[in-house]
């Protein structure tokens, strides 16, 4: 899933300074599930924002609003009369839900309320982490289902860096080294052996580094149709 | 495990570098290295001032790269300060600071300019050092700068396959290691992995306990890496308690024996004078490195020393000399 926090009430109620009436929308998918932007979040926001700005005399009207995926347009037409009566919008989705959200409603503003963090999962109550970076061309099969990515701090291909020590990464005690959980785990597979081959550089042409990233389905794609998007 | 990979280390090609580093350890001589810190500032005359402690006492000098992550001189930059004063420069280069395009262009131009020695490495991370919201490189990692250096130099072509015109740069091509770190089982073979992607020497981490660094070593023998590449052990003398205690608490995977702590008090029995003790100390630290380098020296398959002496390189000619590696500078 992807992974967001709330920003401080703070920084979203400096967003909205110049606003007096604004619509919060939830998304009931991963935000949902990680406890930043499920409809308890939008309310307890919500709340807040009115509270604070009663207090500073500049009283701020929030509407609350709540679609099942804020990524996906058809999720977004039943919100068109909602926002209409509102100056600007605060998305608690992800960055994504944010910008489809701005694509949909040109003449609005949206703002953020969450940090998107990143693509993960949950560990322990509490606790999400990062699992996954997107670099478009996966190596998990060559490393025992541990991302070295995402999860080791140097990105490394070739084995542990020379901090790793007693299973923790040299940057942070609190994290496991994802090299050392490669090496036990292709110890207990008895996979060792192909951890002794070179992995050579990777190219990164397919990850963040070579822009834009797009997927295209000829089978799938509507014949001369503009997508919503494009 | 198997020993597959070994026939791919590549095969000797002499001389790779043209430099004196080469040249003593292809001679067989037990070599000694020595580490100089660049300035944090551009003060050209701090370089020449370590530059003359440490010339002619050692073969060669590592020069740091953006060292714990923080802002310094330029290593290539330092390097040829080192090679004006008669100095051989290892630079040292980070995979966290530079993508491909950047250290294929600097190693051009380092070599263009009489860079004779290399030396890659992962680097330390930003979140250490003095800019920690820095964005990290990692384009490469440690393993994959020295396959590219190798292809550079003996292919003569850059990472991308292509051709470079007139040559690769002649450059010495050096890995580090560290015995101590975890998982122990994958260090020898991490070692080995060094050495197939082209590593002609390795610097290892500071050894403080030589009896776990003999049972690394018995294991890289046993591989036959030895015979592949030129290992230098990592040494460096202790100034004080406190600074055991550092490397204890801050450097990950340095194993110091409790034998140093006992070593240092004792020096400093029935001394009270706050200077005299600092002085007995550093004393003990110096006699200390000796005589880890007189065992290491007895470790079949190290080919030489590393003496790293942070911000104490005046003590570097102390403890060449008392080690018997040689009793003047070499000119
Ligand atoms: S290797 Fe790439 S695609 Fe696979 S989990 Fe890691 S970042 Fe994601
Ligand atoms: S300690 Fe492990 S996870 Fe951390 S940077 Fe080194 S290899 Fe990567």
């Amino acid at each position: 899933m992807i992974v967001a926090e709330k920003k401080p009430l703070e920084a979203v109620a400096r967003m909205l300074e110049n606003y007096d009436r604004v619509l919060a929308v939830g998304c009931g998918t991963c935000v949902t599930v990680c406890f930043s932007g499920s409809g308890k979040e939008v309310a307890a926001l919500a709340a807040s924002l009115r509270m604070k700005r009663r207090i500073e005399g500049t009283p701020l009207a929030v509407g609350e609003g709540m679609v099942q995926r804020q990524c996906e347009w058809e999720y977004l037409d039943p919100l068109a009369d909602q926002v209409k009566n509102y100056d600007a919008v605060l998305s608690l989705g992800c960055g994504v839900g944010v910008q489809t959200l701005a694509k949909r409603f040109p003449g609005t503003r949206v703002l953020p309320a969450l940090n998107t963090l990143f693509m993960g999962l949950p560990t322990e109550q509490g606790v999400w982490e990062e699992r996954c970076q997107g670099c478009g061309n996966c190596v998990l099969d060559k490393t025992g289902g541990i991302c070295p990515v995402s999860r080791c701090a140097k990105q490394l291909f070739n084995g542990p860096c020379g901090g790793s020590q007693n299973g923790v990464c040299e940057v942070d005690a609190t994290v496991p080294c994802a090299w050392h959980m490669i090496w036990e785990r292709a110890e207990a597979l008895g996979m060792t052996e192909a951890l002794m081959e070179i992995e050579p550089a990777k190219d990164w042409s397919t990850s963040r580094d070579g822009g834009l990233r797009r997927m295209v389905r000829e089978d799938l794609r509507a014949p001369r149709e503009e997508t919503k998007e494009g | 495990m198997s020993l597959a990979n070994a026939a791919a280390i590549p095969p000797e090609t002499t001389p790779k570098s043209g430099g004196n580093l080469e040249r003593v350890l292809s001679a067989g001589q037990f070599a000694v290295t020595a580490e100089l810190g660049p300035p944090r500032g551009c003060d050209a005359d701090a370089v020449r001032r370590k530059a003359q402690l440490l010339k002619g006492w050692v073969d060669a000098a590592n020069v740091t790269d953006n060292q714990a992550a923080v802002v310094r001189m330029s290593s290539i930059a330092t390097g040829l300060l080192m090679i004006a004063e008669g100095l051989e420069p290892i630079v040292q280069m980070t995979c966290r600071d530079r993508n491909r395009l950047a250290m294929q262009s600097d190693l051009l131009g380092a070599a263009a300019l009489g860079v004779h020695n290399l030396l890659c490495l992962s680097g330390d991370h930003q979140s250490k050092g003095d800019h920690p919201g820095a964005k990290n490189v990692h384009d490469v990692d440690s393993i994959q700068l020295v396959a590219m250096v190798r292809g550079m130099r003996d292919e003569g072509h850059y990472q991308n396959g292509k051709d470079i015109p007139g040559g690769g740069p002649r450059l010495f091509i050096g890995a580090a290691e560290n015995p101590f770190a975890d998982p122990a089982a994958i260090r020898p073979y991490r070692l080995r992995k060094k050495v197939v992607a082209g590593a002609d020497f390795i610097q290892t981490q500071l050894i403080y306990d030589v009896p776990r660094f003999r049972a690394f070593m018995k294991k890289v023998v046993d591989l036959g890496v030895h015979e592949k590449t030129a290992i230098l052990a990592g040494v460096g003398p202790v100034k004080s308690p406190g600074m055991v205690r550092h490397l204890r608490q801050n450097v990950p995977g340095l194993a110091v024996p409790e034998t140093i702590d006992v070593r240092l008090e004792d020096a400093v029995k029935g001394i009270d004078d706050k200077q005299a003790r600092a002085q007995a100390w550093r004393n003990e630290g110096k006699r200390i490195c000796v005589e880890t380098i007189q065992q290491i020296r007895e470790i079949e398959g190290v080919a030489g020393v590393h003496v790293m002496a942070i911000e104490w390189e005046e003590a570097v000619p102390d403890i060449v000399k008392a080690a018997g590696l040689r009793q003047q500078p070499r000119g």
